[in-house]
């Protein structure tokens, strides 16, 4: 069963305390119907998908309430039938909490869904599948939220090894968990469609081992379909596992380098949520219009939940019963999550988890100290980076050695932050010196444009000028010969007889044209009955209109 | 004697030509100093300096004509960023040219613009679509805040907007924290 002989080891990484018991016991339920679904049109910062609704109309589930724009856009789904009762900005799942702009839907209560049919991959080109697969908004469900449509193309060099994340390396989150134990079938089917897509010659699927249920009940779903190129492999579980970088290297052995994907070395990889979309999207014709996600943390109730997109956090939290001391929620696990600014904020397709914190259970971060230089950071970091020196440049905001020292290979994934022994929030620094130097950038190209446009400018002025000048020079130029040619006349000597006879000759000739202008005359206007003249005089009418109201309006009023 | 002479002066033709034409082949367009001082400068063409725009104040600075703390809109990182490239000492923003301010956008009151051109041929960077008695518009993506449009409008229509923080703008702030005064 298992093709692999042996597996590799990624560099540092941690191993902080899995908390996985207290969600992954229960199985998934299914979340009531919100009273308010909110989609955003934002998947990411290049990816903005344009609005097809309008408030007041009516959607049934999974009809398209937004059409992709541009390369990495995906179709948006309405998650429930109901009314779209506006489009608004509302505050989307970002570390800054903004509003962006939204579709606020309130369902009827009956999701009904829209017409689902099935889709014969088999039948279609690989590229009929991507288009069908933009088209049901599926995008990664591991978190970035990057279209699968785009990952299944065949990239620089064809895609050979398909590898399913399943490794779930966060601390307390459960998803994926539960998903492969429940629905191993539905994810291994979704693998095979992609397979079929890329053309990949084996499917590995990354399990942490400390999920045994899960790779039993994958293992056992693998059998059942008798596909030998799909091999389920546990792997050593060591926070980041599930990094994609990380876990390409620990199933194939492939380091990738600073600039360069999965694909350049003939490797995908996708979160087992992603696959099992997949299937949905391609079996049953369904949208993606829920996810799975994880409420656990300072919770009575703690476990997974069927959510449909767009659903409050507000009225997901019940579900959970969070303990009265919690103070803040995150979205997203304790090692690489963000803090939720409002509970107004909707689930997307990228979140996992909403994890409830308090004093107790995830303290304040301890006052930081200085960097003693320990070296810590650098032998955790899986990226091979040295976090010690990124930080100093980033505290001192010398943003060019940072990138100097990769700043871009770092993942956040807080492995640097979590041994440190100064306590030092050292993906915070990272963060604020990687948006410094996209600012920078963005600036830097706001300003190549104004350059550009006004040098354009500073020539097209040189150019008018010029004209104008050549205009008026041969303006004068011209008066000049005339008034030199009237001269010439007046002070000409008598004409010579032969000259005569030649503008005798012209004039003759003047004369038998206009002659022969005046005789000729447009023949349909001549015998025309009344009715006709009634109509042309209409028509004359109606130009004399047209031709006023033409002139430049003058406002009588005032 | 004679021969040590010939050598000489045979060695000073032979590398005076070589010079010679290295100078012709290898002579650099334009000066690749304003040229890196231009990349400094926001490129507002606002005229805040002194000077009609970033390039003419650029080749002002490399002269040695001008100070480097001219730009406002540059401002205190701007001046940093030319004292290191000229290896002058830092100073802060002259007040007589103005102050730093927050990064805005012209709007123009499309009920109140009459449509007369005025601020189309103020602005440095063709951001203002309008015609003769036609409302104008600003594209504010082009828009660099230079202000150049305010004074000539008739009407006063045109206001300027501090520039809001979106989500694809919206930055990590540097990482501070509240300092608990001891008991």
């Amino acid at each position: 069963m298992n093709a692999i002989s042996s597996l590799f080891r990624f560099k540092g990484g941690v191993k902080p305390d899995s908390h996985k018991d207290e969600s992954a016991q229960t199985p998934i339920q299914r979340a009531p119907l919100p009273s308010q679904l909110i989609v955003p049109l934002r998947q990411s910062a290049r990816a903005v998908a344009r609005c097809v609704v309008e408030p007041g109309q009516t959607v049934l589930k999974g009809e398209v309430i937004a059409v992709p724009e541009g390369p990495l856009c995906t179709a948006v789904h309405a998650p429930s039938s109901g009314m779209v009762r506006a489009i608004e900005p509302q505050p989307i799942p970002h570390p800054s909490g903004l509003p962006a702009p939204s579709i606020v839907i309130e369902p009827d209560g009956n999701d009904r869904w829209i017409d689902l049919k099935r889709f014969d991959y088999q039948a279609a080109t690989a590229q009929q599948t991507r288009d069908y697969l933009r088209d049901c908004g599926i995008v990664g469900l591991g978190g970035a939220g990057f279209p699968s449509h785009i990952k299944l193309g065949p990239g620089e060099t064809g895609i050979r090894t398909l590898i399913l994340n399943g490794a779930e390396c966060e601390p307390w989150i459960t998803c994926d968990d539960r998903l492969m134990r429940e629905r191993a079938d539905g994810v291994l089917a979704g693998a095979n469609i992609m397979r079929h897509i890329t053309g990949a010659t084996r499917v590995l699927v990354g399990i942490e081992d400390n999920k045994p249920e899960a790779i039993a009940a994958m293992r056992a779903a693998a059998e059942r379909l008798g596909n030998a190129t799909i091999s389920v492999i546990a792997v050593p579980t060591r926070y980041p596992a599930g990094g994609e970088k990380q876990l390409i290297r620990v199933l194939t052995g492939i380091e990738i380098p600073y600039g360069k994907l999965g694909t350049h070395f003939g490797v995908q990889c996708f979160n087992v949520g992603s696959a099992h979309a997949v299937f949905r999207a391609v079996e049953h014709g369904e949208p993606l219009v829920s996810r799975v996600m994880t409420l656990s943390g300072n919770m009575a109730k703690s476990g997974n939940f069927d959510v449909l997109i767009g659903t409050p956090v507000r009225e997901l939290l019940p579900l959970a019963e969070p303990r009265s001391d919690t103070d803040r929620y995150l979205t997203g696990g304790p090692m690489m999550g963000v803090a939720l600014q409002t509970l107004d904020t909707p689930v997307i397709k990228g979140t996992n988890c909403i994890l409830a914190g308090s004093p107790t259970l995830f303290p304040p971060p301890p006052p930081e100290m200085p960097c003693i230089r320990c070296g810590a950071c650098a032998l955790a970091c899986p990226a091979e980076l040295q976090p010690f020196e990124l930080y100093w440049f980033a505290r001192a905001k010398i943003f060019g050695k940072t990138q100097e020292y990769s700043l871009f290979d770092c993942i956040e994934c807080g492995c640097c932050a979590y041994v440190c022994p100064a306590r030092i929030p050292l993906v915070d620094y990272f963060r604020f010196a990687k948006g410094e130097i996209w600012a920078r950038e963005r600036e830097k190209a706001a300003a190549d444009v104004a350059r550009q446009r006004y040098e354009l400018r500073l020539a097209r002025e040189e150019r008018e000028k010029a004209e104008k000048a050549a205009k008026l020079a041969a303006k004068t130029a011209a008066g000049r010969e005339k008034a030199a040619a009237a001269l010439a006349e007046v002070e000409k000597p008598a004409t010579t007889p032969e000259e005569d006879a030649k503008k005798a000759l012209v004039a003759a000739a003047l004369e038998r044209a206009r002659a022969q202008k005046e005789e000729a005359k447009p023949e349909n206007t001549s015998d025309l009955t009344p009715e006709q003249q009634a109509e042309i005089a209409v028509i004359e009418n109606r130009r004399a209109e047209i031709r006023e109201m033409a002139k430049p309006h003058v406002r009588q009023d005032d | 004697m004679l021969e040590a002479i010939l050598v000489m002066a045979l060695g000073a033709v032979l590398l005076g030509a070589a010079l010679g034409y290295a100078a012709v082949r290898f002579r650099v367009e334009g000066d690749p100093l304003v040229e890196k001082i231009d990349a400094i400068l926001p490129q507002t063409q606002c005229g805040q300096c002194g000077f009609p725009g970033c390039k003419p104040y650029a080749q002002a600075i490399a002269k040695g004509e001008a100070e480097i703390n001219q730009c406002p809109p540059g401002g205190d990182e701007g001046i940093h960023k030319l004292a290191d490239l000229l290896g002058r000492e830092f100073k802060s923003l002259s007040a007589e040219h103005g102050i730093e301010k927050p990064k805005s956008v012209a709007i123009i009151d499309e009920q109140a613009c009459i449509g007369c051109t005025l601020c189309i041929q103020a602005c440095p960077v063709d951001a203002i679509v309008g015609a003769a008695k036609q409302m104008h518009t600003v594209v504010a993506a082009q828009c660099t805040g230079c202000e150049l449009c305010l004074a000539p409008c008739p009407v006063d229509c045109i206001r300027m907007e501090p520039i809001a923080e979106t989500v694809d703008t919206w930055k990590w702030k540097y990482p501070v924290f509240p300092v608990r005064q001891a008991a």
